[in-house]
């Protein structure tokens, strides 16, 4: 076990060490000068220089490279070009928002998938399994932000049971933020449900065929037993890894619903930046954002090694 | 004749077929302004109503059309061009430093949330529907490498691929003359799937402004630009959303169709 641990964290250091390297050199071609950006047209020479050296743009690839993981590895992310604020603090900020709607969603998401999924599993080929497996095609398919444009139509215009748009702030009590979160999680946790739904149904067909179900009948349970104490627990692990898979796209998705909402959250952030050309602020939360996912998915990884000693030895 | 495969087809098949007939004929011209008709709700001259320039919105849905797969077709090509043969390279010389090189490149793309290394290349380089496009088309090349590469191994160790090494065939002539033709149906099924992607994706970028650039009309922009107005006029809003879901509705049973029909072996597992 501690040796599968360790291979799994030298791959993880060195995709991180990877996707570091990719995401700094992706920034690094991006044409145009950021202190020619926020000085403007007109600025000196020599006060463009002094701006670029206070910015740490002058020195060679690798040193800014080294300076700029040192420095997160240290907490410090640099300081925003059009702000002028710490980066770090920004982060901080809005991650109260992106986590949290993330978290909603994938919870949301996960109470929706696990009963729809284990229903139509239950109930093969009925009119239950048919209704659930033709609403995930649509969950599929509907655009996710199209779809907030629709709850916003219906629940915030016609009903005005919510606003708009825009974020309570956690200052404002924990129902209220929640209740600005609920149309923008719902619209993130949708499509993910879907494919989660699919997901749990299918595995759990493939579990309810194995030999051992076949044994637990024989044995004098009901099929519903079977399903509860033998099956469900065996086809939850393809389950986990998608729920595993899901948090990234939640974490992108946002981008773009947070865009729906005016969210101040990190996709908005990222998107806000990369219109400013504040480059410090795309690459440092888009590192933090592909750390995130990458954490995510060794823990998964590890979460399956304890429960199933098989796969310690496959990986 | 399967059911999933015959309404996916008809409903995928419509809006291709919109998309072309839109390169002679579209019912009003999309780029002219008539401030006249502007916001009209669906009526007999205008199936779908207008917008607030007045353009007729059941044309700019078949224009569009255009972008959409046109864009998705695309980037599918470039994952296909790039990752089958990537795939095929991995599982001809496994457990090599190829492969593995190979693989952990793919993980390395799939670790990125694909949404937002779109937006940054799309940020970077330029918002326009060909970077898009390599956007989209990047994130295609692993998951076709990876379906390649699993696939083929089976069939390496079947007898008709030794008989072709005892006969004297190379690694590439044998990928080529005898591993691709047996991956065709798992392609076709998944390039269905991934186009279905490719749409949403675009809808996606051309929503938040980095896909296709105006005058070119694209379902996503048309849903962007009705953002401000849906509250009272939600034509504007609906029809564009509505053409995304079902061309996605319409690949996506197209391919769960296209795989039942392909893979005997699935049609009975599934059951």
């Amino acid at each position: 076990m501690l040796r599968f641990v360790l291979k799994r964290l030298l791959s993880l250091v060195l995709s991180l060490a990877v996707a570091s390297v990719v995401i700094f050199l992706f920034v690094e071609v991006v044409p145009g000068d950021p202190a020619a950006y926020m000085l403007g047209m007109n600025a000196q020479e020599d006060t463009l220089n002094a701006l670029r050296e206070q910015l740490g743009l002058n020195g060679g690839l690798f040193e800014r490279y080294a300076s700029w993981v040192g420095g997160m590895l240290r907490g410090d992310f640099g300081t925003s070009y059009t702000y002028r604020t710490p980066v770090s603090e920004m982060i901080g900020e809005r991650m109260w928002i992106s986590l949290p709607l993330a978290l909603f969603a994938l919870a949301l998401s996960t109470a929706i998938a696990f009963p729809a999924g284990i229903w139509a599993a239950s109930k093969r080929g009925s009119f239950a399994d048919v209704s659930v497996m033709s609403l995930t095609q649509l969950g599929v398919a509907i655009p996710n932000f199209w779809f907030a444009m629709l709850m916003v139509l219906v629940f915030a215009i016609n009903l005005r049971w919510f606003s708009a748009g825009g974020f309570a702030g956690w200052d404002a009590g924990f129902w209220a933020a929640m209740k600005s979160l609920t149309l923008p999680a719902v619209a993130l946790a949708l499509p993910q449900a879907s494919i989660l739904a699919r997901v749990m149904r299918s595995s759990l067909l493939d579990t309810l065929g194995e030999d051992y179900i076949r044994t637990a009948r024989a044995k004098g349970l009901s099929r519903r037993q079977a399903l509860w104490r033998h099956a469900l627990r065996n086809a939850l692990i393809p389950v986990l890894t998608i729920i595993g898979l899901q948090f990234s796209f939640l974490m992108a998705g946002a981008i773009i619903i947070e865009n729906v909402f005016f969210l101040p959250g990190l996709g908005r952030l990222v998107f806000q930046s990369i219109s400013a050309r504040d480059l410090i602020v795309v690459e440092s939360v888009v590192m933090l954002l592909v750390f995130a996912v990458i954490v995510v998915n060794f823990l998964v990884d590890i979460a399956y090694a304890l429960v199933d000693p098989r796969l310690r030895v496959r990986a | 004749m399967n059911r999933a495969l015959t309404i996916g087809a008809v409903l995928s098949g419509a809006f291709a077929l919109a998309a072309l007939v839109s390169f002679i004929w579209v019912p009003y011209d999309v780029t002219g302004v008539d401030i006249g008709n502007r916001l009209k709700v669906p009526s007999m001259a205008h199936l779908l109503g207008t917008d607030h320039f007045g353009r007729d919105i059941f044309s700019m849905i078949m224009v569009g059309a255009r972008t959409s797969i046109a864009v998705a077709v695309v980037a599918v090509g470039i994952g296909m061009l790039i990752g089958v043969p990537l795939g095929l390279a991995a599982a001809a010389r496994k457990g090599s430093l190829m492969d593995e090189l190979i693989m952990r490149g793919n993980d390395l793309v799939f670790a990125f949330p694909s949404l937002l290394i779109a937006i940054m290349i799309t940020a970077v380089f330029g918002a326009s529907a060909v970077n898009a496009i390599i956007a989209i088309g990047i994130f295609n090349i692993p998951v076709f490498a990876r379906l390649v590469r699993g696939a083929a191994l089976g069939l390496w160790t079947r007898d008709y691929v030794l008989a072709a090494r005892v006969s004297g065939k190379g690694a590439a002539r044998i990928s080529f003359e005898h591993i691709l033709p047996n991956v065709t149906n798992l392609l076709i099924v998944q390039g269905t799937i991934q186009f279905s992607l490719g749409i949403l994706a675009e809808a996606g970028l051309s929503y938040v402004g980095l896909g296709a650039q105006p005058p070119t009309p694209s379902w996503g922009r048309m849903l962007a630009e009705s953002q401000t107005m849906f509250s009272f006029a939600p034509h504007l809003a609906i029809f564009p959303g509505l053409a995304i879901l079902l061309t996605v509705l319409g690949l996506n049973l197209m391919g769960d169709g296209l795989r039942d029909v392909l893979d005997p072996r699935l049609r009975r597992a599934r059951r």
